[in-house]
């Protein structure tokens, strides 16, 4: 029997699984809400494009399935590219369907015509336009064999309108055969014996994880690796969870907000086990000092990744949870041995996180947004899955609260958007209804985004959203006090709505908190309740994130404190040139 | 260095535009780049004409590799292999300069594709070095104008 393009692509979404679909109609889609009106599939109606987009990387990062989005043609497209770029930098697995004008009317700058293949082309991992309604099928399901598989990442497929409208036979799914892509999963033995024989002579090892041991599900043989060994353990940002936050070998994130001691572990460290990781600069500080005495082994499925910053020894490419299967092989046996031999190495470690462990100043006037963090950290027993927005607010949700299970941190780490929490929050809500999900935010940030608030209140996603309230642009205003004579150009926030106010206004439910001992008592409150919730935390105005590396330093040189410079050089006007961010 | 990459991709529409957008986005430069079908209709051959030291080319390879459409990418230079490019010269005929046109033209086995009132078009096939020394000869003799092809490069025998 024929189907209608419309049909078709509501019956291959659900043979792909597809449970929820986040997304705003328009013209052009109209054939498409049609079917969905009678479909199993859940639509939510995001209140802007951009929050379908987030809301769809957030239920993917928490679920680890596909996220799916959709808008109409024209701005409703290119509302959707912000969200695009942040799966893109983050290689998460969205798949993007857009409406498109009439294949008749397409490149005569139609009624919201945009070429959003084109415009979206360098920040996704593929993209189609259907001009024909029977590849459609074939097109849905290869879209999403390729956001999930090798290093996965957005997918966009354009659908002009007629082709929704267009009749044909429906078939069912074929295995996906594209000859151009053909993932390598499976390491290279050779490598991964060299790889064993590194880290079986290496005297200071590090593991250096990140958001590939999440995406590969590999979580459980990073600890069993990093146990049988004795290897200390850092993350990067987006692999936080990856490995427990409380685990005795863990050191911390590294990097620019890294911890003292990840950072000068790694710098110090004579073999780096890179695992799923791209030596982002905001990793590696100065490239040329990062661990520069060290065998660096990396295991990545993206070859390009490999020897892109830092010069590679051992590169091993292959699926991270197979691959570190393979190297447990290697070296398991004759276990017991790694702890005395290791005993120096992670005493030194140990030395160094207590020298400088992660801390700021407590109050009992004003509340400290690291304090609030801790007690979010507390009630919720490292269970619940916390967003964030970027800024403070991100490095303070990435180093108060400890993340013992992967994906638990949905942060856009890659790009840095501001306004992902509040969105991806209700996709990760979408995803695990059984989870409480936070969104750790700014008070600049939850700006950006938060007409989904009433996303939240209209689906009943008891989403909480803790604002640290800071009336600042706060990680600007911590750029300008260090690098720029403290001239808080368009960075202070002082003019600002009612949190508590607009949280009601949308039918949430909010709070206004100013001092420390309303903290615990507030937090208990929302947490418990089933409501959307707004939470703004009025805390210490000008708290700054330390440790921090300025741009173009060695993550060696940190800055540990207002008036604690590590760093005694001055940072010169050259390295201004270098700040990006 | 200069490199010659041969690229085997999905004949499709917008392929070009990625691997063009690749080269810009990631700061490569294309010299020359040409594009046609082989044999196999659905699978178009590009070679491109770029520079970079090892560590570009690396990148290049790899960054190429990951795009869904392509299929094969081959360093060309790292091989044995033949490489052409088509020039088309449009010169001045004047009588004094006749002669010396046509002894350039017989020497590079130029073919006469064209004749115009006051000028003759002239093809020709070669490598690099072979067209740059053509046009060093033809120009006092007055070139109108000319037009390049890319370079295109073939393997001299079966290579993996
Ligand atoms: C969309 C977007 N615009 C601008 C920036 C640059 N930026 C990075 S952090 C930051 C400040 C964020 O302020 P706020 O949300 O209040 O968080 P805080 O740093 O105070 O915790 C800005 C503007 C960005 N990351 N994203």
């Amino acid at each position: 029997m024929e189907k209608t393009g419309a049909e078709i692509l509501v019956q291959s979404l659900q043979e792909e699984g597809v449970e929820v679909l986040f997304g705003f109609p328009g013209g052009v889609v109209l054939n498409i809400y049609d079917v969905l009106f009678d479909s199993e599939i859940r639509h939510v109606l995001t209140r802007h494009e951009q929050g379908a987009a987030h809301a769809a990387d957030g239920y993917a990062r928490a679920t680890g399935r596909v996220g799916v989005c959709m808008s109409t043609s024209g701005p409703g497209a290119t509302n959707l590219v912000t969200g695009i770029a942040t799966a893109y930098m983050d290689s998460i697995p969205i798949v993007a369907l857009t409406g498109q004008v009439t294949t008749a009317l397409i490149g005569g700058d139609a009624f919201q015509e945009a070429d959003i293949v084109g415009i979206t082309r360098p920040i996704t991992k593929h993209s189609y336009l259907v001009k024909d309604v029977a590849d459609l099928d074939r097109i849905v399901h290869e879209a999403f064999h390729i956001a999930r598989t090798g290093r996965p990442g957005p997918v966009l497929v354009d659908l002009p309108k007629d082709v929704t409208s267009a009749r044909t036979v429906h078939h069912k799914p074929q295995p996906v055969e594209l000859r151009g892509y053909r993932p390598n999963l499976k390491g290279n033995p050779k490598q991964v014996k060299l790889a064993a024989e590194a880290i079986r002579k290496a005297t200071r090892p590090v593991i250096y994880a990140g958001g590939g041991v999440i995406l590969s599900g590999a979580s459980e043989e990073l600890i069993r690796l990093a146990e049988l060994i004795q290897i200390p353990v850092t993350l990067t940002l987006l692999g936080l969870g990856g490995f427990p936050g409380t685990h005795e070998l863990f050191l911390g994130m590294l990097g620019m907000h890294g911890t003292y001691a990840a950072n000068l572990a790694v710098s110090d460290s004579d073999l780096i086990l890179a695992i799923g990781a791209r030596f982002d600069d905001r990793v590696t500080g100065k490239i040329e000092e990062f661990a520069s005495n060290a065998t660096v082994v990396h295991i990545d499925i993206d070859p390009s990744a490999i020897s892109k910053n830092v010069q590679v020894d051992i590169p091993i490419v292959g699926d991270v949870k197979l691959v570190l299967k393979e190297l447990l092989k290697e070296l398991s046996g004759g276990s017991g041995q790694w702890v005395k031999v290791r005993e120096r190495w992670l005493k030194q470690v140990r030395a160094w996180a207590e020298e400088h462990p992660l801390s700021y100043t407590p109050s009992k006037k004003k509340i400290k947004p690291q304090f609030v963090v801790e007690k979010v950290f507390e009630l919720t027993k490292g269970e619940a899955i916390i967003t964030t927005e970027v800024g403070q607010n991100q490095m303070w949700a990435a180093h108060y609260y400890k993340f013992n299970r992967p994906r638990s941190f949905l942060s856009s780490g890659g790009l840095g958007t501001m306004g992902y929490g509040l969105p991806a929050a209700i996709g990760a809500q979408m995803g695990c209804p059984d989870r409480r999900v936070i969104d750790i935010a700014g008070d600049g940030s939850i700006q950006m985004n938060i007409q989904e608030l009433c996303t939240a209140v209209q689906y009943r996603l008891p989403v909480k959203v803790v604002i640290l309230n800071n009336q600042f642009l706060g990680m600007v205003r911590q750029w300008q006090e260090i690098f720029y004579h403290q001239r808080y150009s368009q960075s202070c926030l002082a003019t600002a709505p009612n949190f508590q106010k607009v949280a009601e206004a949308f039918g949430a439910k909010g709070y206004t908190l100013t001092h420390p001992d309303q903290v615990e008592p507030a937090l208990k409150e929302a947490l418990a309740s089933d409501e959307t919730c707004v939470l703004d935390f009025h805390v210490d105005r000008e708290e700054n994130v330390y440790p921090m590396v300025p741009p173009g330093h060695s993550i060696r040189d940190m800055l540990l404190g207002r008036g604690k410079k590590e760093v005694e050089k001055k940072v010169s006007i050259a390295d201004r040139d270098k700040i990006t961010g | 260095m200069r490199h010659t990459i041969s690229v085997l991709v999905e004949n499709k529409f917008g392929v070009l535009a990625r691997i063009a957008g690749l080269f810009s986005g990631r700061g490569y430069n294309i010299e020359s780049l040409s594009v046609a079908p082989t044999l196999d209709p659905t699978v178009s051959r590009m070679t491109i004409v770029t520079s970079g030291d090892d560590r570009v080319l690396e990148q290049i390879n790899k960054q190429l590799n990951k795009l869904i459409d392509v299929i094969k990418v081959w360093d060309v230079t790292q091989k044995e292999f033949v490489d052409r490019e088509l020039v088309l010269v449009r010169v001045e005929v004047s009588k004094d300069k006749r002669d010396e046109l046509f002894r350039v033209a017989e020497r590079f086995e130029a073919r006469i594709a064209d004749v115009g009132e006051r000028s003759v078009t002239l093809e020709a096939t070669g490598d690099e070095a072979r067209i740059e020394d053509l046009i060093r000869l033809l120009k006092p003799l007055g070139i109108r104008e000319f037009v390049r092809s890319g370079r295109v490069a073939i393997l001299k025998s079966e290579q993996k």
